[in-house]
């Protein structure tokens, strides 16, 4: 039955979470050699079967079949010694140790338990040189940068000698050129013989990278095709089991002399964020563009007065506010919806409506009694209105898909009407459909008259939904685009300057240098 | 070809699935009712086995004993579920009850009733104080200041008995009202106080927020370090009544008293089914723990088993618990 190109086989893989069906009967062949992508909303089922094939998860039924023998892993220890390794969408190295010793965390090179360093020194050499990334040994890996993180995953996978790597969402961290950098690497991978299974809801990236492209949908597999027979749209539609289209929703004009409800005025975090000088009206949606590590979750921080307080003067409808915790800038009616849901957003402990009203419990309670029966009403009716499936308060938050999650912390910061959200990343991690949800809900908030300072890694996002964009860079804002100039390339170009020199030249900055 | 099949093999998960779900589902319950079960199953075969147990005297001896760890407990809870831990309260228990005699035995009886609980609130103070200013670990801090606590009452003692005559004194761990000892009064009070603060009231709220994920509460505004500060002080409090009524149980005064206690409370929270992880937990849990515990010893003084084999049995339910509560978040 095998040839010898099939490499990995499911046969009627079942795996089930408390009574949810994650995946259903998953038929799937993985060829050798080739990068094999999955693709599916969140909650398809994609990432878990991911988990399955490394052997991080069991199935509850089901045959998997690696190079044509029946195998029952127990964890991941078992699926290495087929040589199948995982790279998971959480970071998984140790960060205080150095890069080399995370490369070769458990089978470091010693004589009788003594670690013998030389040895390992050159092995990393060979290793560099055989993968081609520059990497230093010795730095810790907890200061590095995201994709440099994820390349010391990939560097731990050669080292083990892996046949076929498991990536779920690579690239969701990611920068735009930290991505194109992770996506060679991928395809280096193949050259030299590795099996590649991508896990990612990236359709674009998917196409240009995979060979064959498998769909799930609700945790059933949906088809399997060849890459080159596939687009954007036939993707979307086997996806979400209809056609839809990847839009923005149209601005709102916006009149100038509409007031300005933020203005700041030279903040500055010494060596991370210097003289940032930025305003933002009511009802304006403003980007804030740049690399990860240009400073701009910093800026949205120091706002937000997440970090230890920043210099610069803070102006909330012209009257200055001093804000030196989270608590004061609540209080001054500017909210920040946090980078990563689950480490700043969210607290997976507390059931979904004691996460919306967490910062509300004030206005909700009389002498510190909370009026639980008022909670929760008002907090279903939230729910509902921003569609949260289930609109449960009650409900465990770890029930929801990441899209309904984000919507649960959009409506933690909605629940009483502030006058400023900072939205950093609001997208990350969520489907097609919960994406279009959260466009929808940020313009329509904007027309209500709340200003929005948007952050995203993703520049068509930026560019679909903002007024007005500042790019960063190395701390500072190095322009402010509208109108006419506002294009990707012009963002793509100030943004990325002076490091990258592949960026074709221009007469001047379309840009006026920001104040 | 395969597509024949199909149908079946859809039946066939199916039924696999209905199988499975009780599974599932009697493990939540084991995990959520585990100790409640044990609890019953304890209590109906003592009453069965040893005709001296379902006594109303006997039951009330229970609720007696269990009233001086059990009000440390419950104070235990907020702070665990607030995700540290306080080991000093052992300390305070002794330095408040050691106090209070002190200061009855020269004849100021309310005084020393009352400075007893109030330093136990000091104490808790200066702890949450040190760890959320220092942002020390709270293990090591309370560690450290239950060593220092202790030192302290020794200090104040001199080592010595301090025995009170007075029998006003007496009164508040011995007295009775319809039968019923004090102590089991101030238990069953503390115990509701506690669980209305922690289920009622924001306070609450914010200590099972800032237990689940600290960063998160901050950045929703949650004023982290007063909650945290609030949560030591109930330890404090705690303690400082508990080692006082104690202390007038025996109408006596010692530096060595309450040791252990603080053990004992973290041990019936985690029994109860509290996560030590914290973030979630619960006040009756707290106390169907605290409960059992004393059940397990009075059923091996009724049963006539020598003392010694009660840790035995007390550590094998602690490890079980705690295995439950991983096991069956593993699965979720």
């Amino acid at each position: 039955m095998s040839t010898p190109s099939i490499h990995v086989e499911c046969r009627d893989i079942v795996k089930r979470f408390d009574a949810i069906e994650a995946l259903i009967d998953i038929d799937l062949v993985i060829e050798r050699g080739k990068i094999h992508a999955l693709v599916g909303e969140n909650g398809a089922g994609k990432s878990t079967l991911g988990k399955i094939v490394s052997g991080v998860l069991r199935p509850d039924q089901g045959q998997l079949i690696v190079k044509g023998q029946p195998v029952h892993y127990t964890s991941p220890y078992d699926a290495l010694a087929d040589g199948i390794t995982i790279i998971s969408q959480e970071l998984s190295l140790v960060p205080r140790l150095s890069v080399m010793d995370n490369v070769f965390l458990g089978m470091e090179s010693h004589r009788s338990g003594v670690l013998q360093r030389d040895v390992m020194r050159r092995r990393y050499a060979e290793l560099i040189a055989r993968s081609g990334f520059s990497l230093p040994a010795d730095i810790s890996v907890a200061r590095l940068r995201t994709a440099d993180q994820k390349k010391v995953e990939i560097l731990r996978a050669i080292a083990r000698n892996a046949e076929l790597i498991v990536m779920d969402e690579p690239t969701a961290a990611l920068t735009s050129d930290e991505t194109d950098k992770l996506l060679n690497i991928v395809r280096w991978l193949r050259e030299v013989g590795k099996t590649v299974v991508y896990v990612s809801h990236n359709l674009e990236e998917v196409l240009g990278l995979a060979d064959t492209l498998t769909v799930l949908r609700n945790g059933r597999l949906v088809r399997t095709a060849h890459a080159q027979d596939e687009t954007p749209e036939s993707l979307v539609t086997a996806m979400i089991g209809r056609a839809m289209a990847l839009a923005f929703p149209p601005k709102v004009p916006l009149d100038p002399d509409t007031r300005v409800v933020l203005d700041i005025q030279g903040l500055t975090r010494p060596g991370i964020i210097e003289e940032v000088s930025i305003f933002v009206r009511a009802g304006e949606i403003v980007g804030l563009a740049g690399l990860v590590g240009s400073g701009r979750s910093e800026v949205a921080r120091a706002i937000f007065g997440a970090d230890r307080k920043a210099q610069g003067e803070i102006r909330v409808n012209g009257r200055s506010v001093r804000i030196s915790s989270p608590n004061d800038a609540i209080r001054a009616g500017i909210v920040l919806l946090p980078e990563s849901r689950k480490l700043q957003g969210l607290i997976m402990t507390l059931e979904i409506g004691k996460n919306v009203t967490l910062p509300h419990l004030g206005t909700l309670s009389r002498a510190s009694l909370i009026r639980g029966r008022q909670e929760f009403r008002e907090t279903t009716d939230l729910l509902e209105a921003l569609d949260v499936r289930p609109a449960e308060p009650a409900l465990r938050m770890t029930k929801l898909s990441g899209g309904n999650q984000q919507k649960v912390l959009f409506a933690k910061w909605l629940f009483r009407r502030p006058q400023i959200l900072i939205a950093d990343e609001p997208t990350s991690g969520v489907d097609v459909g919960a994406k279009q949800a959260i466009y929808k809900l940020i313009n329509s908030l904007a027309k209500q008259g709340m200003g929005v300072l948007l952050i995203s890694s993703e520049i068509e996002e930026v560019l679909g939904l903002a007024h007005r964009v500042y790019a960063m860079r190395q701390g500072r804002v190095v322009a402010e685009l509208q109108g006419v100039a506002l294009s990707e390339e012009a963002v793509m170009r100030t943004v990325f300057a002076t490091t990258e020199g592949t960026v074709h030249k221009q007469g001047e900055d379309p840009g006026a240098m920001c104040r | 070809m395969k597509d024949k099949f199909k149908s079946f093999r859809q039946v066939q998960s199916l039924q696999r699935a209905i199988r499975m779900l009780p599974k599932q589902l009697r493990l939540d319950i084991v995990r959520d009712y585990g100790t409640i079960i044990a609890f019953i199953v304890l209590f109906v075969v003592l009453s069965l086995t040893t005709p001296a147990f379902f006594s109303g005297r006997n039951l009330h001896n229970i609720l007696d004993q269990a009233a001086h760890v059990g009000i440390v407990a419950c104070a235990m809870t907020i702070v665990i579920i607030g995700g540290c831990f306080d080991l000093s309260v052992g300390a305070i228990f002794a330095f408040a009850g050691s106090l209070a005699a002190i200061i009855a035995r020269a004849g100021y009886t309310e005084v020393g009733i009352l400075a007893g609980i109030l330093v136990g609130l000091v104490f808790g103070f200066a702890n949450g104080s040190i760890i959320t200013l220092l942002r020390i670990n709270s293990f090591i801090a309370t560690l450290a200041t239950g060593l220092m606590i202790r030192a302290m009452a020794l200090v104040m003692t001199g080592g010595l008995l301090i025995v009170v005559t007075d029998k006003s004194f007496a009164a508040l761990g011995q007295g009775r009202f319809l039968e019923i000892k004090y102590p089991v009064f101030i238990f069953a009070a503390f115990v509701i106080f506690t669980w209305f603060v922690l289920s009622r009231t924001t306070f609450g709220r914010y200590v099972y927020a800032i237990g689940g994920n600290q960063e998160a509460a901050r950045l929703s505004g949650v004023l982290v370090g007063p909650v945290r500060v609030l949560t030591f002080c109930l330890t404090g409090l705690a303690a400082g009544l508990a080692g006082v009524i104690t202390v007038s149980r025996i109408s006596q005064g010692v530096a060595d008293i309450g040791t252990g206690v603080e053990l004992d409370a973290i041990a019936a929270t985690v029994i109860g089914g509290t996560s030590i992880l914290g973030g979630e937990g619960a006040i009756w849990r707290t106390v169907i723990g605290v409960l059992l515990l004393r059940l397990i010893g009075n059923g091996f003084n009724l049963l006539n088993v020598p003392p010694f084999y009660q840790g035995i049995f007390q550590g094998a339910i602690i490890i079980f618990a705690v295995a439950l509560d991983t096991l069956s978040k593993r699965n979720r």
